[in-house]
């Protein structure tokens, strides 16, 4: 039975929270629900439902994720005191190395220290045969568990709303009613028409196919091939925006991002001399992996993800475009979670303090998808390319450089910046005229005697 | 495994900053322990222990003087190096974020206050 008045909406003693979806976006805003509850001296219960088991290997226990915990997010959760452990962590990324048809370059972090960490969502591919395996997601879920959250091993069947609550309604239990609901439940179409019933002014996102797969490799050859590095592609491809390996600890992850990735888009992706050139000359990659998806993934973000006792976080509510989705969850599900504890719970609540953060995602995201133009763009032309690979490696090479470029395409593959930020720094009159004489020079004979591509026609002879 | 922890790797007796020198980054630890050095002239005078998820170097986010401790490692530690651009920048978005350095340099206070009354 609900302790609030109808007319305040507000969270008191002994209220309740259910949060329906148990992955970071879920977790996260559990956790900090439950943390800002405790320095407020509010006592609340908790209760996250979670159908999947993250600690099953294979698709049962995944949320379908290529597993980067960016730069920003890894020194966020650390401020805030949450370390990840080293047994989630499958391996740190130090570098980043860009292939384009014209040859390759590596783009240092700008600290020289391990801020990027890559993981598994689950535990495991399928046909992994280490049962040790602890998932990120499984982690958090503990962790709320251990600040008092408690777990409800059930499939969200019904929401109904009423005067005084939200009924949440599951398939083996009794129907419990909360005082707040929280939507974490990613971009799933039939738990999110739910939340439509009781989230009337909600408008769904929209989304498009990616794809995730993952090669079995021994980590002394991960180590020889890939290094601690993540591997991208601008690679001139139909359909595919961002290409990626990401080295794990025994296992390398593709992710594809892009329109309606499908097997063809893959095939025709992995085929690529540059994709090939990361795997030893023997690895059967083009055979079909035994584990791979097609996840969906948010490319324009809902509206109106909250109602009088509802809000939606991460990918229900609000995401970044192609990267640090996970980032992303963490930016919604905090701002839900203070607005829930110090604010309020009613429609007007959310709108005031809950809306201009996912406002704020979207307007960046705006910016993303001018970048990503511009990157199609560069994706197409050998020119550009050839200019791109010169001044990084120049910039690369020189201490003391200004690493402007560098830094721009760090910042875009990481996640580690804003949209908006990367594009103010990528218009500097310093990058532009820089990238202008470096596409002169590496094109440009005489100038072009030392670019990669002559240097390897030499070599060849 | 070296390339499964995060941040940068101290052996035991390591300096991590150095007291009288100047810094502005704060610095959290993922893995081992810390010793935190009050340097003077009849000797070293260890203030404090720190562990994982503890952090130090606070006060050169916000003041332009120099390290008043030195660190050093007490046998092998993992340290992430948090930027102050990040952190201010994080901190316009999430001023939450702030709660646990405040909450902690409140410690410290009580701690500094406690051992002047007991001196």
């Amino acid at each position: 039975m609900s302790v609030l008045a109808p007319q305040d909406l507000e969270l008191t003693d002994g209220s309740r929270i259910g949060v329906v979806g148990g992955g970071p976006a879920g977790s996260f805003f559990s956790y900090y629900a439950l943390e800002y509850a405790r320095r407020f001296g509010l006592e609340v219960e908790l209760d996250i439902f979670e159908a999947k088991d993250f600690t099953r290997i294979g698709a049962a226990g995944c949320n379908h994720c290529g597993g980067i915990i960016s730069e920003t997010l890894v020194q966020d959760l650390a401020t805030d005191g949450l370390v990840i452990p080293s047994d989630i962590i499958q391996r740190t990324i130090s570098t980043y190395t860009l292939h384009t048809e014209q040859g390759s370059r590596v783009i240092r972090t700008p600290s020289d220290e391990h801020r990027i960490a890559s993981v598994f969502r689950g535990s495991g591919p399928r046909g992994c045969l280490d049962t040790s395996l602890n998932g990120f997601d499984n982690y958090m879920l503990e962790l709320c568990e251990k600040n008092g959250a408690r777990v409800i091993r059930e499939k969200v069947t019904a929401l109904e709303r009423s005067e005084d609550g939200i009924t949440v309604g599951y398939a083996k239990s009794a129907a419990r009613k909360y005082d707040l609901v929280v939507g974490a439940v990613g971009l799933s179409n039939k738990t999110l028409d739910l939340f439509k019933t009781i989230c009337p002014a909600y408008s769904l996102p929209e989304k498009t196919r990616a794809y995730i797969s993952e090669f079995m490799m021994k980590p002394a050859n991960i180590e020889k091939s890939l290094g601690s590095s993540m591997h991208v592609f601008l690679l001139d491809l139909p359909q595919i925006t961002f290409g990626a390996l990401i080295p794990k600890y025994n296992y390398v992850t593709l992710v594809l991002l892009g329109r309606d990735i499908d097997k063809d888009v893959v095939q025709n992706f992995v085929q690529s001399a540059q994709v090939r050139s990361c795997f030893p000359a023997d690895y059967p990659i083009d055979r079909i992996a035994p584990c791979q998806c097609y996840p969906y993934i948010n490319i324009k973000q809902g509206k109106h993800a909250y109602a009088n006792r509802v809000v939606l976080v991460g990918d229900s509510g609000s995401s970044k475009l192609y990267k640090n989705g996970i980032g992303a969850a963490l930016i919604t599900a905090k701002a839900a979670a203070s607005t829930a504890i110090f604010e309020g719970i009613s429609e007007k609540h959310f709108e005031k303090y809950y809306a201009p953060v996912c406002r704020d995602l979207d307007r960046d995201n705006g910016v993303g998808k001018l970048i990503f133009r511009i990157t199609r763009i560069i994706q197409k032309s050998s020119i550009i390319k050839r200019g791109l690979l010169h001044q990084v490696g120049k910039e690369q090479s020189i201490s003391g450089s200004a690493l402007r470029l560098s830094a721009v395409l760090w910042d875009t593959f990481t996640g580690s910046s804003g949209y908006r930020n990367i594009l103010k720094r990528f218009l500097h009159p310093g990058l532009l005229l820089g990238l202008i004489g470096s596409t002169t020079r590496s094109n440009v004979p005489p100038f072009n005697r030392n670019s990669h591509e002559k240097q390897k026609a030499r070599q060849a002879l | 495994m070296k390339s499964k922890k995060l941040g940068k790797r101290y052996k035991d007796g390591e300096i991590i900053i150095k007291q009288g020198e100047s810094g502005n980054s704060l610095y959290v630890i993922q893995e081992g322990m810390v010793d935190v050095i009050h340097e003077t002239e009849e000797g070293d005078i260890k203030l404090a222990e720190l562990g994982a998820s503890d952090f130090f170097g606070e006060m050169g986010l916000f003041e332009e003087d120099v390290r008043s401790c030195t660190v050093r490692a007490a046998g092998d530690v993992t340290i992430l190096t948090i930027d102050k651009r990040n952190f201010f920048k994080s901190i316009r978005r999430d001023p939450s974020l702030a709660y646990r350095l405040l909450e902690k340099m409140s410690n410290r206070l009580r701690e500094a206050n406690e051992m002047i009354q007991t001196s």
